[in-house]
């Protein structure tokens, strides 16, 4: 019985998770623009390969694995937005224009001022 | 921070007395070393510790009810046939100040729903945010203030 609950668990954790992962992958194609799509990739990615991690932990129920599994979970959510801000930033910085429908910019005048600066 | 050392000896403490080194122990011992310190709290001035840990539990236990939450959004508009997106960057002021707190909350607002952390400024006032639908900022920097900023400041200061 409690072998049946775990493999539906799994089973259904898994299917979750390649479906945020696919999910994410479409994004990825559909969005927009590099920040869009960043959201995309940090957001949706970093739940579909969770997802997938947990099963694995659930599937093998060993302590070493679990704890693994655990650790690579939490370098995910550390690593993940900040690879997706320093590629945002970049791509700011290196004058990669937003989507032409974008509604709002603070970040314009820092960039200016940035090479104001240079100028001087 | 004492609190936390003598919590670490009381658990390896109890892993000598039972003889048994494994993380499961190791982290039971814990756990009987936090119980044994919330007997003697008032004592040896205990309470914040564990009013701390327990601030602390409910910033991670929030942070994945919103990840969940965002990935879901995100999801749902990825696959919507006519995509309803108003991206814009926002300038957000900070009110934390230390370095490691910025990082956290910038970290935080990256996997919450429809904001992503961009840059922050020279002077560490502001944080500039690059959000899925930014047609209305200030309920977005509302939301930051109330949310995540506030527990971030009720468990670290």
């Amino acid at each position: 019985m409690i072998e049946l609950l775990q493999n539906i668990a799994v089973g259904v954790l898994l299917l979750i998770g390649s479906g945020f992962t696919f999910i994410a992958t479409v994004g990825l194609l559909r969005l927009p623009d590099l920040y869009s799509r960043m959201h995309s990739a940090s957001k949706v990615g970093t739940v579909g390969s969770g997802c997938i991690l947990i099963a694995l932990a659930l599937f093998s129920a060993e302590t070493a694995i679990v704890t693994r599994a655990l650790a690579a979970i939490v370098f995910l959510i550390l690593t993940a937005p900040v690879s997706a801000h320093l590629l945002a930033k970049a791509a700011y910085v290196a004058g990669y224009r937003m989507w032409g429908g974008s509604v709002h910019d603070d970040m314009v005048d820092t960039i200016r001022n940035e090479d104001n600066g240079e100028l001087k | 921070m004492n609190l936390y050392l003598a919590n670490i000896l009381l658990a390896l403490a109890w892993a000598a007395v039972t003889g048994s080194f494994t993380l499961v122990n190791l982290v039971f011992g814990y756990v009987l070393g936090a119980a044994a310190l919330y007997l003697i709290r008032e004592q040896v001035g205990s309470l914040g510790y564990f009013r701390r840990t327990f601030q602390f539990i409910r910033l991670a236990a929030l942070f994945i009810v919103e990840l969940i939450k965002s990935a879901w959004r995100v999801a749902i508009l990825v696959l919507s046939p006519r995509m309803d997106v108003k991206p814009g960057i926002f300038a957000y002021p900070l009110r934390l100040e230390r370095d490691f707190e910025i990082t956290l909350l910038a970290n935080l607002i990256t996997l919450t729903p429809g904001t992503l952390s961009v840059d922050v400024s020279e002077d560490r006032k502001y944080l500039y945010v690059h959000a899925l639908d930014c047609s209305d900022p200030d309920t977005l920097r509302e939301d930051i203030a109330s949310g995540f900023e506030r527990r971030i400041m009720e468990a670290f200061q």
